[in-house]
């Protein structure tokens, strides 16, 4: 087997986190999308901050023990300097709070809500996502 | 909400959204490419769909919360379409979303320990420059 997943891979990982953000929407009526639990995680003050910051601690919690016990499900790092990385995730912390959701809050929960406006966000992310990777292929960056 | 964390976790790392070179070769649509997280993406939206329109839209209220706290913006705006665009290219760079790099960190990845500090700065100046706007 080779050290990326496969689709079957894909399929169950898709199982898996649709069942926890349905866990999510209706044990606690929340929203499972990542950028808005780590913006509310981020207030100095509020009163839901509580199931946020638990939410969090699983998912971080999650790779600490599968970093340990299978690595190669992180397998598959880009060669790429740290301010790269650190570029991509200042334009990711940005756009994700300025278009309101990621790939969670409006690719799963939101498309699965028939939201108009997360199928268009997620149109368009992938859009210039597939570009940017294209013109980083062209410009001979490759992985 | 600990184990509904954990269990996201887990999913993603199954899934292979926790390999970026995975995840640039679904994005290398017109390159070398690789349709198999798209699997992903249908997994969870069959799931979610179930539980929303087979369940939550028939409870009066959540099982543990008083309400739903559901979006109720409609309308596609320019922050929208903006914040998507460069959401977008910080994915393409990286092969990182926010979900995947956080569990990412908890692995010790050497690009997410970059990343992650990086997308909670770029959170916290979308705060400064828009003050209101977060959940």
């Amino acid at each position: 087997m080779s050290a990326l997943a496969g689709p079957a891979r894909a399929l169950a990982g898709g199982l898996l986190i649709g069942g926890s953000a349905a866990l999510l929407l209706l044990a606690a009526g929340r929203i499972a999308g990542i950028t808005g639990i780590v913006a509310g995680a981020l207030r100095v003050r509020g009163n839901d901050r509580a199931w946020r910051l638990w939410f969090l601690a699983g998912l971080i919690g999650a790779g600490v023990v599968l970093g340990r016990v299978w690595p190669v499900a992180f397998a598959g790092q880009l060669a790429r300097p740290g301010w790269w990385s650190a570029v991509a995730g200042l334009l990711v912390g940005f756009g994700t709070r300025l278009g309101n959701g990621c790939t969670s809050g409006h690719g799963v929960c939101g498309i699965g809500r028939l939201s108009r406006r997360s199928i268009v966000a997620t149109g368009v992310f992938m859009l210039t996502g597939a570009g940017t990777v294209l013109l980083v292929r062209l410009a001979g960056a490759g992985p | 909400m600990l184990f509904a964390g954990a269990l996201f976790g887990v999913g993603l790392a199954v899934s292979g959204m926790t390999q970026p070179a995975k995840v640039v070769g679904f994005l290398d649509v017109l390159g070398a490419w690789d349709p198999s997280l798209a699997f992903v993406m249908l997994g969870a939206v069959a799931v979610y769909t179930a539980a929303y329109r087979g369940l939550a839209v028939k409870m009066p209220r959540p099982f543990y919360a008083a309400r739903f706290s559901l979006p109720t913006l409609t309308a596609i705006d320019a922050p929208l379409l903006g914040g998507a665009a460069i959401f977008g290219v910080g994915w393409g760079l990286s092969g990182y979303c926010p979900g995947p790099a956080l569990v990412a960190l908890g692995a010790g990845a050497s690009a997410a320990l970059w990343f992650v500090p990086a997308m909670l700065v770029g959170m916290l100046l979308h705060r400064a420059v828009r003050p209101g706007y977060d959940p």
